[in-house]
């Protein structure tokens, strides 16, 4: 798949927001004032950042309305809809705690599960999709939401929580990769998608096109396997090993905890890339691919 | 927010259109009836007309993306005039009242000093009655269309066989034939009906055999595959020829009755009638009666030739022609275990064929209940069919020995019984049509006069062979000389060669039309491009003037020094005459015309439009009045008022006065519209009993003549052994006045045998085949033409690079990787061009898509387009001439008899390049547009 | 809307049959032109003239080969377009609802004034058969020309698809795969007409029909005559007194 920056920023940047929501709707850290508009300041600019970049993404912006109408059938509409009642309400309990003092304990738990909700939404758009066979894996949305909270604790200062948490997202990253690989091995061949194997081995002659077109852009995208080694490697240490152990076998701290956000944030999009760039859409097999 | 949006309505009975105007294709040479959608006046979309004769309502992809070659930015806009050096492609563009002038102001005074000076070759031209008439009128002798490099083996190997070939000349019985066999690249001619007609075998579960070293297009959907190697076909045909003799399986019926095999020959060895036939008092053939064993005309009515007879005639021995040919054909030469290696086919596999063949002809015979009368006037209750079919074209043709294996395949139909019998092959009017109904070819010139007859022809010997009184071409492309003495489309690749080489003589002004000679349509392209801008000591070009019309601005337009801007195929009128290259099909003759159905919006001019103002204003005959003023207007006009012969003219529809002549009648004014009113075109069904046996069908001779094909009627048998052949041997065996120069003389005893041969292409014997052991052929994607597909938006999007293909066996070999590219090198030069791995190939053949290279500048494309980047020509590896022979004189490489050029002859060599170039080499430096470049985003809602 | 509805009336589809079409994308352009002018936005091209021409389409023709072991390697054509899935994800991913399955007839449809242009439609989509188009950013599919097959303006021999009317060798067949009874499911049910990739449970309505077996003929050798005592003149003989 096209790796789209606007897509990457989006699923990098809502996420780590609705992952720090995800902690502030249970009250961590606990903290008030100032530093509570600071923390929901970042969370909201994360969050409403990423949706907006996710719009970047869309031909037709004017019609964007409309994409909060299908949330019965549509991953993508229950993340436009989760996102923004989730936002709506974290403004109201923002607004209670910092400026009221209110505990809002129980609202606050709505709150972060509908943010929990809106992480595995978004999650799900690229989970149910048979065609990608890399993403439509059961620990796809585990590594969404172990990247938010992960993230989310990071960005909440809950060191050793977001330790333990990001070791746990490199587990999960590397058996992705072990299920991503197995999957799309068995993707199918050319003689699958063409229903013509019973005739032999079945190759390409001649595209349908040698011009480009959208499906080409978009679909058919494949980053080499060496770099994608290279990368992969990359994105598990700045992603998850690296913070991880910084983490747990450092002396928590704000400049550790910074190293270890930064490091976490060009991991993971890294990672986020190479999600898209390694995805191989079944229908690369009616083009050889 | 909306969560359950409200039913969606949409408009499922939207307008189409505001109108439809119904004319002609031109993607390509097949020339479909079209609706033309306009919308606003504009052009919105294309279909095909369900209709039309030709293609029933179907269009093919060209045809369909019609539109963006109407659009096309490429369209030249006004006249030119070359400013910058030739090639250079810098022009201004000028009235077209300088232009006339300027083309007037060369070919003007020519005519009086000398007409031949005057080279005029038409390219893909649909209007050859007319331009060839004009060229008589103004009386040069330099006149053809482009069959020379296309397909004149095909064409006139069937005519001097059996009096048609394929394709506009006939089809196979699609509604009947139950085995179908298709012979070599078939994709480029004729392209709809074949579809339409395999559409029909594929419906009835007929069998298709394809023969083709290549397995794409109609070879995909082949039920039986043959992959034969290039330039063998004549002797896998002459195999299956072969094991039918032997096993006694070919309809004698048939031959007694409809073909020259009971004719006798005269054996007698060294004698000025050797191998001829035995002519009667009346000068007929004679033939031995079988029932009274004496000497008849072979057109006695009563008499069946008794095909086993031999008689001694004036002390000299003769045996009937089929005795000939068994004796030939029976021969080991032909076995299937000889030809197996060599064609690359099994014997088991030829054998199996060779019996289904029989199989299907003589066990599955087709019987009509239709009683027709033969031009004996014999009564037949029954007409008796042998489904079995074939069709080829371009693929057996474009070899040096091209024209014998198109004879080969004719005669294999006729020996099966399947020519103009049902299931068979079928003649279209205006043919059948013997060699005798043709003209012979004339170079009679006189300086301010017309020609003395028409230019092309078919000669029936030497005499009519056009050479000056010291034996040199009258021609100057050589046609019709002893070096191709049955050259009759002309030899249209040889033109610019000799023209620079001044062999046969020099020329002054070279006008082309439609005609893509600076790059796909020559043999050498980068050759052709230093000819044309080659210099003489005095510093001229050696070929002094040069005229051109196309509409696009394609390569050769740079090479020209005066540009006169045709129009696009929707802006024009044209018609597709019986007098030409019609549209009929077997059931029935047929015409059809193009008209504006938009009027050009540039300062352009339909080219025939030109040609009657270039008449007009040098006064040629036929083209003005007693007072000098026009006779036609345009050629409109032309088409409606021009007489051939009295009642006949372009077109056939009604004609009269009242608008009901069928075929013959006086102009009528209003015959345009009842064209358009009809569709764009005529049909008139031949009658039931008419509609098979043509040649020898009293019903169909006595419609023939009353819809003025013929003025007489003219039944014919077919020539299984062609006598003309046989006058040219015997002058290279010494005999007769005119004689060939000697170091001819063996080719021509060779190759001009009457009965089919196959010998090896030339190219085998001049080059290395061991160092040269590929075979590389090109062929033209059934979604574009030539090189027109490119300047269309759609088209190049599907094919806008080509690569070449190579069988597994090389692509292993030589370690090949997608993406690699390869330098392929014949004789004449070498080409670096990337590669793709085609497992559906002969095993020694690489090939590639023809004309998708394009030359940077060209067709209004970006300099860095694909097709001038990766797209590349297999053109430069191929030379109009064979390679030196150190004899000093130029052989050129073509088949011996017709001239036809020897296209896919071509021996090549191939190695991977170690490191990828930037590009396709060769690479030329860029021409300068002369209509600038194409917009960035195509979106054309009307 | 974005639900797929449960059943509906017709299933409206294409036939293809790969033992006929011998690729020369007559359906493409056929289908490219009369989409150009009628539903919705025109189906744009970019850098149409340049170095890296693309466009929108909706029907495309590959050519594929393919070789067992001691055969000769075969090639097919195959067109592919929208095959109007029975459970077509393409539908239920559709945020706005601007994708949609017609309860009628079954045809799948973008409605472009709903259409984002997110692409997860595509995404979703096996088969390739969704373009966006780059000029009016809307998604782009095949519509069984359901402003032609329903079109009172045109002639009724004329109310298939642009790619149907237009297809020379015939390779290409619309009707309701609903119906039992009707002429494609026939063809379907006599020539073992498939399903591109069924294993992803999309359920396409068109369907293809296999190449039909190649490369056996077999007919057995020719009786020979000419080896008789007489040899050839001798049958040739007997053979002119039988005529």
């Amino acid at each position: 798949m096209h790796p789209a920056p606007s897509v990457i920023i989006f699923t990098t940047f809502s996420g780590l927001g609705f992952g720090l929501l995800a902690w502030l709707g249970f009250g961590i850290p606990d903290v008030g004032g100032t530093t509570l508009f600071a923390f929901f300041f970042i969370a909201y600019a994360l969050a409403v950042g990423g949706l907006l970049s996710s719009t970047l993404h869309l031909a037709n912006k004017k019609n964007a309305l409309y994409a909060f109408s299908q949330w019965r059938t549509s991953w993508l509409s229950r993340e436009g809809v989760a996102a923004v009642v989730t936002l709506l309400l974290f403004g109201l309990i923002a607004l209670a705690r910092i400026f009221l003092g209110a505990e809002m304990t129980f609202s606050g738990a709505v709150g972060s599960i509908l943010a929990l909700i809106t992480i595995f939404t978004t999650s799900m758009i690229y989970t149910q999709l048979k065609t990608i066979s890399r993403w439509n894996q059961p620990l796809t949305p585990v590594l969404f939401m172990l990247h938010a909270i992960g993230g989310g604790a990071l960005l909440a200062g809950e060191a050793k929580i977001a330790g333990v948490l990001l070791a746990a997202l490199a587990v999960v990253m590397w058996l992705h990769w072990q299920q991503g690989d197995a999957r799309a091995a068995n993707r199918g061949t050319l003689g699958d998608a063409t229903g013509l194997g019973h005739l032999g081995e079945v190759r390409m002659f001649e595209s349908g096109h040698t011009g480009g077109n959208y499906v080409l852009d978009e679909m058919v995208y494949r980053v080499g396997r060496k770099h994608a080694q290279k990368l992969r490697m990359i994105a598990l240490g700045l992603g998850a090993v690296l913070p991880a152990a910084i983490l747990l076998l450092t002396p928590a701290g704000h400049v550790t905890a910074f190293i270890a956000l930064a490091l976490h944030v060009v991991g993971t999009l890294v990672g986020r890339w190479l999600f898209f760039a390694e995805a191989e859409h079944v229908v690369g097999l009616y083009y050889g691919k | 927010m909306m969560s359950k949006p409200e039913n969606i309505q949409i408009d499922t009975s939207p307008p189409v259109s505001d109108e439809v105007r119904k004319t002609t294709c031109y993607m390509c040479a097949c020339r479909c009836g079209i609706n033309v959608h306009m919308k606003d006046g504009k052009v919105a979309y294309i279909e095909g007309n369900r209709d039309h004769p030709v293609n029933k309502g179907v269009l093919c992809g060209k045809g369909s993306s019609g539109i963006m070659q109407h659009y096309a930015p490429s369209r030249l806009r006004a006249p030119l005039k070359r400013v910058g050096p030739r090639g250079s492609g810098e022009f201004e563009e000028i009235s077209w009242d300088e232009a006339l002038e300027m083309a007037v102001g060369w070919m003007g005074p020519l005519r009086n000093e000398d007409p031949s000076k005057l080279a005029f070759f038409t390219g893909r031209d649909q209007s050859q009655s007319f331009t060839s008439w004009f060229a008589q009128s103004y009386g040069t002798p330099n006149y053809a269309a482009h069959g020379g490099f296309c397909s004149v083996n095909m064409a006139a190997a069937g005519i001097y066989t059996m009096g048609g070939a394929f394709w506009e000349f006939g089809q196979p019985d699609w509604d009947r034939t139950k085995l179908f066999m298709l012979f070599g690249v078939a994709e480029d001619h004729d392209s709809n009906p074949i579809k339409i007609g395999l559409g029909k075998l594929k419906e009835r579960g007929a069998r298709v055999i394809g023969v083709n070293p290549i397995r794409s297009g109609y070879n995909a959907i082949a039920d039986e595959w043959v992959g034969i190697t290039p330039g063998t076909d004549g002797l896998f045909i002459l195999a299956l020829v072969h094991e039918l003799f032997r096993a006694g399986q070919v309809d004698l019926n048939y031959l007694s009755r409809y073909t020259n095999a009971g004719f006798i020959v005269n054996e007698e060895p060294n004698t000025a009638e050797t191998g001829l036939f035995l002519r009667g008092n009346t000068g007929k053939p004679q033939v031995i009666c079988r029932a009274t064993g004496k000497l008849a005309d072979y057109d006695t009515p009563g008499v069946m030739p008794d095909l086993a007879a031999t008689y001694r005639h004036a002390g000299q021995s003769h045996r009937p022609v089929f005795q000939l040919m068994a004796e030939r054909y029976l021969s080991d030469e032909y076995a299937p275990e000889a030809v197996a290696d060599r064609t690359g086919i099994s014997a088991d596999k030829i054998r199996s064929i060779a019996a289904e063949l029989a199989r299907v002809a003589f066990e599955e015979e087709i019987v009509l209940d239709q009683p027709w009368t033969d031009w004996k006037g014999e009564k037949h209750d029954k007409m008796i069919g042998r489904p079995v079919s074939f069709h080829a074209m371009r693929g057996i043709s474009a070899h040096s020995n091209g024209f014998q294996t198109c004879r080969a395949l004719h005669v294999l139909q006729i020996l099966l019984g399947s020519v103009e019998v049902p299931g068979g092959f079928r003649f279209k009017p205006p043919y059948p049509k013997p060699v005798e109904a043709h003209p012979v070819p004339h170079v009679g010139v006189t300086p301010g006069q017309p020609l003395n007859g028409p230019h092309l022809g078919f000669v029936r010997g030497p005499e009519h062979l056009a050479l000056k009184e010291d034996g040199s071409a009258a021609r100057i492309d050589k046609a019709f000389t002893w070096e191709n003495p049955m050259s009759s489309h002309g030899l249209m690749h040889m033109v610019i060669s000799n023209a620079h080489a001044g062999d046969p003589y020099k020329i002054d002004t070279l006008f082309l039309y439609m005609a893509n000679m600076a790059w796909n349509s020559s043999m050498n392209s980068s050759e052709v491009m230093r000819m044309l801008t080659d210099k003489d000591e005095n510093g001229d070009y050696v070929i002094p003037h040069i005229i051109y019309s196309d509409a696009y601005s394609s390569e050769m337009v740079a090479y020209a020094d005066l540009i006169l801007p045709d129009t696009t195929y929707l802006e024009r009128h044209d018609c597709i005459s019986l007098l030409d290259r019609p549209i009929c099909e077997a059931d029935g003759a047929a015409d059809a015309i193009r008209w504006p159905v938009v009027e050009p919006d540039r300062d352009v001019r339909g080219f025939q439009t030109v040609l009657i103002q270039l008449g007009v204003k040098m006064g040629l005959p036929g083209f003005v009045n007693e007072d000098g003023s026009a006779k036609y207007e345009d050629y409109a006009d032309y088409i409606v008022n021009h007489e051939r012969r009295p009642g006949v003219g372009p077109l056939a529809g009604w004609r009269g006065e009242d608008g009901n002549g069928k075929g013959r009648g006086e102009p009528n004014p209003a015959q345009l519209d009842k064209y358009i009113e009809n569709g764009g075109f005529w049909v008139n069904h031949v009658p039931e009993n008419a509609s098979f046996y043509k040649p020898w069908n009293k019903h169909y001779q006595e419609w023939a003549v009353k819809r003025g094909i013929f003025d007489v009627e003219s039944p014919y048998v077919f020539s299984l052994y062609v006598e003309p052949m046989r006058k040219f041997q015997l002058a290279a065996e010494g005999f007769g006045d005119r004689q060939p120069p000697d170091n001819l003389r063996d080719r021509i005893g060779h190759t001009m045998d009457p009965l089919p041969i196959w010998y090896e292409p030339f190219e085998e014997g001049n080059v290395d085949t061991d160092e040269y052991p590929i075979h590389a052929l090109t062929q033209r994607p059934m979604h574009m033409y030539h090189s027109w597909g490119t300047q269309n938006a759609w088209l190049r999007q599907i094919t806008g690079k080509n690569y070449l293909y190579l069988p597994t066996k090389i692509w292993e070999e030589h370690g090949f990787e997608d993406g690699d590219f390869a330098t392929v090198s014949s004789v004449h030069g070498q080409i670096t061009v990337p590669v793709a791995h085609h497992a559906g190939l002969n095993g020694s053949t690489i090939w590639t898509w023809n004309a998708i290279g394009k030359r940077k500048g060209a067709w209004a494309l970006d300099e860095d387009a694909p097709e001038a980047t990766d797209g590349f020509l297999l053109n430069h590896l191929i030379s109009e001439l064979q390679p030196p022979k150190g004899d000093g004189l130029r052989w050129s490489n073509s088949d011996p008899i017709t001239g036809q050029a020897a296209w896919f002859d071509l021996r090549v060599k191939i190695e991977r390049c170690e490191t990828k170039p930037a590009e396709s080499q060769p690479a030329y430096p860029p021409i300068k547009s002369p209509v600038g470049k194409g917009p960035k985003t195509v979106a054309r809602k009307i | 809307m974005t639900a797929l509805p449960e059943k509906t009336d017709k299933k409206l589809g294409l036939v293809i049959d790969l033992d006929t079409c011998v690729g020369c994308h007559g359906c493409v352009t056929a289908c490219k032109g009369w989409n150009t002018q009628n539903y919705g936005a025109p189906l744009s091209d970019q850098d149409a003239y340049g170095a890296d021409p693309s466009g929108t389409f909706l029907n495309r023709v590959f050519s594929y080969e393919a070789e067992k072991t001691g055969c000769a390697s075969q090639t097919v054509h195959m067109p592919r377009s929208c095959l109007h899935c029975e459970d077509a994800p393409c539908v239920t991913v559709c945020p706005t609802g601007a994708s949609y399955k017609r309860e009628e007839d079954g045809i799948v449809l973008v409605n472009e004034d709903r259409c984002i242009g997110c692409g997860l439609c595509a995404w979703s989509c096996p088969y390739g058969a969704r373009e966006l188009d780059r000029e009016a950013g809307v998604m782009k599919k095949c519509t069984l020309c359901v402003d032609r097959i329903y079109n009172e303006n045109l002639p009724e021999e004329d109310r298939v698809p642009a790619c149907v009317r237009t297809c020379p060798s015939g390779a290409r067949h619309f009707g309701d795969l609903g119906d039992p009874d009707s002429d494609v499911s026939k063809l379907v049910a006599d020539r073992g007409g498939f399903d591109l990739m069924p294993d992803l449970g999309t359920k396409p309505v068109n369907k293809y029909l296999p190449p039909r077996p190649k490369d056996q003929l077999d007919t057995a050798p020719l009786n020979i005559v000419a080896d008789e005592p007489k040899g050839f003149l001798g049958w040739l003989d007997k053979a002119l007194d039988k005529l």
